[in-house]
């Protein structure tokens, strides 16, 4: 007993998180007392002891895990690793890895799409509740402050531990493998990007044991309701420190690792196109981040310490924290939505048997988009109040992000012209259906911009509808083609298509049920964010419940498949989609240090076709045949014709 | 591809947009219009359907032409044509979408402009939202002012709303009106907070205002009554009312603290 406390695991966590716990609270206590102030605080907007205490707690875990082991004896002079303990904390030996600190990409990419996926069947199961409480019109299951907690957490949790981690986490297993790097460029802060995660999760979700219940001021938390608001809105500011210094350590870690670790021979123009995606959302990560970082300390402060920033009458000012805001949450939306098309690129190409159309164009406007991007934010705030002439540019931007946008739809379809499709993978319907949900998205997304249209829709059932063609038709849809994609590469077997199948028809069309008629109730005067509406929305939310039950139910079609086929599906060898891209070279699951030799990159990742053309080479025994390396360049080569 | 499969392509386009455009233009999604602004928009909202149903149109044709052309037959395990690009085509898809759009923002600004321009009788009233409330205050030439927890107007005169919040943010909406604007809580003329709305009520009836910025557990039935009436009978109302001392505030009776014991905006613990 006293020796697994010693050693790093969970359970030396939970004590580690027990005892930085009692420090915190502690810490706060004594200095109350020493300052001649009561020991505890109890009003709503306070207890500052027991959010320091959260922020010791949250620490002490991380230490008790051994996130900080090496750096600490490194600090301290010690010989940094026992030599016993080397292997263990690097790849999987049995299940039990999967369960402590461990500084394998492909471990931590699996610790995390596990870990999110957790998180999105609790923000899946709240989404049900509201939609059962929404059945009818009037107040059935949950009371209107316990309504407004829903919705709030089941964004928080859907966005930021479950969509943007996702794609780190996919990103994580494959991309490493992708450029033919044997890991992450920091393996030890990787493998902390992600024990930060749960953290952030288990602040969403414990907000409701808070007394007053939990955060209710929705996702985006506007001043100064949030700043009032009762305890739990705390534990959302906490959790989104986590969450948000968890993304942008993954993201330096991953543009460390594109930039410095490719394979020899692997230069720009020959990176996959989720490499490049992972390449651009990493930039945007890394820059907007700390904005929503900033900005929440600020309501933090606010709340603690009468810091004021967004108290109107104490000289503040309500609507910079909306600006301050969505100069991250704008970003954010694209963070949720690149590394879903550097996905769609890889299935697409594969299952169509063709190069990408235009691949050179792709690339770029993955760029443009990530440069627009910072330009749009206000376009959330056109009936704020905000200063009116700042509208029309942020139209103006708005509308242009659509071109990049609409060039990647285009050159997808594109892709397909003279392919030889093949659609028995449940990947390539993913793939797919997303083009068809995404655009449907990106068409409400344009409208949207518009300003005298915004103004009639904006805040109501509208917003949830577009909310959810581009989070769940657009991310959601990307992230299911990503996990059938390589699944056989994570678990080495295959799992079962009809499941498959069955899951994407179901899944297309209760979300369509679901999410297309929120658009017209939104339109004819449905707000967004109530527990309660007028009776004439009556017929149509029930539609719509129905719909999303479907919808919820096809999900756990998913879950029994995954679960089953990681256990028992017949095996996948090393490429069953015959792909190109580099980690299709390697065993499936790939050896823990990755390659046995590094590999060399002759030509570009989708030569489908080209006689002869290889993407890259294992071992240096084999001869460069047909190393030629043929035209890469959108500009060259022949129409569709 | 040849000229034939092209241009039976673009007749499926066509045919497709004329059949999502057409109903979707038929059917008022918005509801009733009850402004003059109303017009303007739903018109805007109804080129965009068309240019919409037409850009989804393209990506439904060309999708569900390659999956039935280019589908594999069983057995066949041979790549595809090894086609890397286009430049001709690829200018094409940059640049028209970039016409459409900036068309779109052209056009969205021209409306903006219309639906703003201020009236010259246009008649002031201050709204002010706290939770979960609505106040309507009628400035009268003389000083005194009228109040009103329902929101009387005449038709067919510009009304210039001036929207304040005593707590935290709300959101003005009367659907058919097509109109809407936060009231942020700026204390007086504070922070440059662009709190003017103006909306000319064109139809007769009684509507509803809607919170639409989540304020609190009252958020859902933050509604108060509409009344659009003729102006001689709203002047009659008007007439009828009590007057009000004019006094610091726009709202009469507002307390500055707390309305109610849950969120007020400012926090509330001491050290
Ligand atoms: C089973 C599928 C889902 C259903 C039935 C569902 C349902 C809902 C409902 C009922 C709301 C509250 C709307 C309101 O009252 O304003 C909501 C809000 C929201 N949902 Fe979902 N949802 C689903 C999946 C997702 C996913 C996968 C994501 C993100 C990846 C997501 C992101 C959001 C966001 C951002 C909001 C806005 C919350 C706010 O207004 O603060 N949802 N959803
Ligand atoms: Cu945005
Ligand atoms: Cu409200």
């Amino acid at each position: 007993m006293v020796a697994a406390l010693k050693r790093p695991g969970l359970g030396r966590a939970a004590l580690g998180g027990l005892l930085g716990f009692g420090f915190g609270y502690g810490l706060v206590v004594v200095l109350r007392l020493i300052s001649g102030l009561p020991a505890t605080q109890t009003a709503q907007t306070g207890y500052p002891q027991l959010i320091v205490g959260m922020i010791t707690a949250a620490f002490g875990f991380l230490i008790g895990l051994g996130a900080f082991d090496y750096w600490f004896r490194w600090a301290a002079g010690a010989p940094t690793y026992p030599a016993e303990l080397e292997h263990k904390a690097h790849g999987a030996h049995s299940w039990r890895d999967y369960f402590k600190f461990n500084t394998d990409h492909k471990v931590i990419g699996i610790q995390y799409i596990c870990t999110t996926f957790v998180f999105f069947f609790i923000g899946g199961a709240m989404a049900m509740i509201m939609r059962t409480e929404l059945a009818q019109p009037g107040t059935q299951i949950v009371e209107p402050g316990t309504f407004n907690s829903l919705f709030s957490a089941h964004a928080a949790i859907m966005i930021f531990v479950f969509v943007i981690p996702v794609f780190a986490g996919i990103a994580n297993y494959v991309l490493p493998l992708m450029i033919g790097a044997p890991d992450m460029a920091f393996p030890r802060l990787n493998a902390l990007s992600f024990w930060m995660l749960p953290i952030a999760g288990l602040l969403f979700v414990g907000s409701f044991l808070a007394p007053g219940g939990g955060f209710d001021a929705g996702w985006t938390g506007y001043a100064p309701l949030s700043t009032g608001a009762p305890l739990g809105q705390s534990f959302f500011n906490l959790g989104v420190q986590f969450a948000g210094a968890s993304s942008v350590a993954t993201a330096l870690n991953f543009l460390v690792t594109i930039i410095t670790m490719r394979a020899p021979g692997m230069n720009f123009w020959r990176l996959p196109l989720l490499v490049w995606a992972n390449l651009s959302t990493s930039l945007l990560v890394v820059a907007a981040t700390p904005f929503i970082a900033g900005v929440q300390f600020m309501v933090l402060f606010d709340r603690l310490l009468h810091t004021n920033f967004f108290q109107e009458l104490n000289g503040g000012d309500v609507l910079s924290y909306q600006h301050i805001f969505w100069f991250y949450s704008h970003p954010a939306v694209y963070i949720m939505m690149l590394p879903g098309f550097g996905i769609v690129s890889e299935v697409i190409s594969t299952h169509a048997r063709k190069p990408i159309f235009g691949y050179r164009l792709m690339a770029l406007a993955l760029i443009g988009i990530i440069v627009l991007s910072y330009t749009v934010w206000a376009h959330h705030m056109f009936v704020s109040g905000m200063f009116a002439w700042l509208r029309i540019p942020m139209m103006i931007t708005t509308l242009l992000i659509a071109v990049p946008t609409g060039i990647k739809i285009f050159s997808w379809l594109a892709t397909l012209f003279g392919s030889k499709l093949h659609l028995r993978s449940t990947a390539m319907l993913f793939a797919l259906g997303f083009i068809v949900t995404f655009t449907i998205g990106g068409i409400s997304g344009v409208m949207l911009g518009m300003v005298p249209i915004d103004i009639h829709v904006s805040d109501t059932y509208f917003i949830v509808a577009h909310i959810h063609f581009v989070l769940f038709g657009g991310s959601v849809f990307t992230i299911f083609a990503g996990i059938y994609h390589w699944f056989p590469k994570m678990t080495g077997r295959m799992y079962d298509e009809r499941l498959g199948r069955v899951h994407f028809w179901l899944t297309l069309v209760g979300m369509l049920g679901t999410f297309v008629p929120m658009h017209w109730i939104g339109m004819e005067g449905m707000p967004r964010r109530v527990a309660d509406y007028s009776a004439q929305f009556g017929d149509w939310n029930l539609l719509i419940s129905c719909f999303s039950f479907l919808l919820g139910a096809a999900q756990l079609i998913f879950l029994y498949n995954m679960i089953v086929s990681w256990k028992w599906g017949p095996l996948a060898g090393d490429n069953p989609w015959r792909a190109r891209t580099i980690e299709w070279l390697v065993s499936s699951p790939p050896p823990i240090f990755n390659f046995d030799q590094i590999p060399r990159v002759v030509g570009g990742p989708y030569e489908y076709g080209v006689p002869g053309a290889r993407h890259a080479i294992l071992g240096p025994a084999e001869a460069e045949v047909g190393a030629a390396e043929p035209a890469v360049a959108g500009s060259a080569g022949t129409g569709p014709t | 591809m040849t000229r034939a499969t092209l241009a039976r392509l673009f007749a499926a386009i066509v045919v497709l947009t004329v059949v999502i455009a057409v109903p979707m233009t038929q059917i008022h999604w918005d509801g009733t219009q009850a402004s003059s602004q109303a017009d303007q928009i739903d018109t805007l909202l109804n080129v965009m359907i068309v240019l919409s149903s037409f850009v989804f149109a393209v990506v439904l044709v060309m999708l569900g032409y390659c999956i039935w052309k280019y589908r594999a037959k069983p057995g066949d395990e041979s790549d595809g044509e090894p086609i890397h690009g286009n430049t001709k085509l690829e200018v094409a898809w940059t640049v028209i979408p970039t016409v459409i759009v900036l068309f779109g923002a052209i056009y969205s600004w021209i409306v903006l402009g219309d639906i703003e321009t201020k009236a010259a009788d246009a008649l002031p009233v201050n709204v002010t939202a706290q939770q979960y409330k609505w106040t309507f205050n009628y400035p009268l030439p003389n000083g005194q002012s009228v109040s009103s927890n329902k929101l009387v107007v005449p038709s067919g005169r510009q009304l210039d709303l001036h929207l304040t919040s005593l707590d935290v943010i709300h959101s003005f909406w009367v659907p058919e009106w097509r109109i809407k604007r936060d009231l942020v809580p700026a204390g007086e003329g504070g922070n440059d907070i662009d709190n003017t709305v103006r909306v000319t009520p064109d139809r007769l009836g009684t509507y509803n205002v809607v919170c639409t910025e989540l304020c609190g557990f009252g958020h859902a039935t933050m509604r108060a009554l509409v009344q659009v009436v003729p102006s001689d009978q709203f002047a009659s109302w008007l007439a009828k009312q009590p007057r009000v001392k004019p006094q610091a505030g726009t709202a009469t009776g507002s307390s500055t603290g707390s309305p109610s014991e849950y969120s007020n905006g400012s926090p509330t613990g001491g050290p």
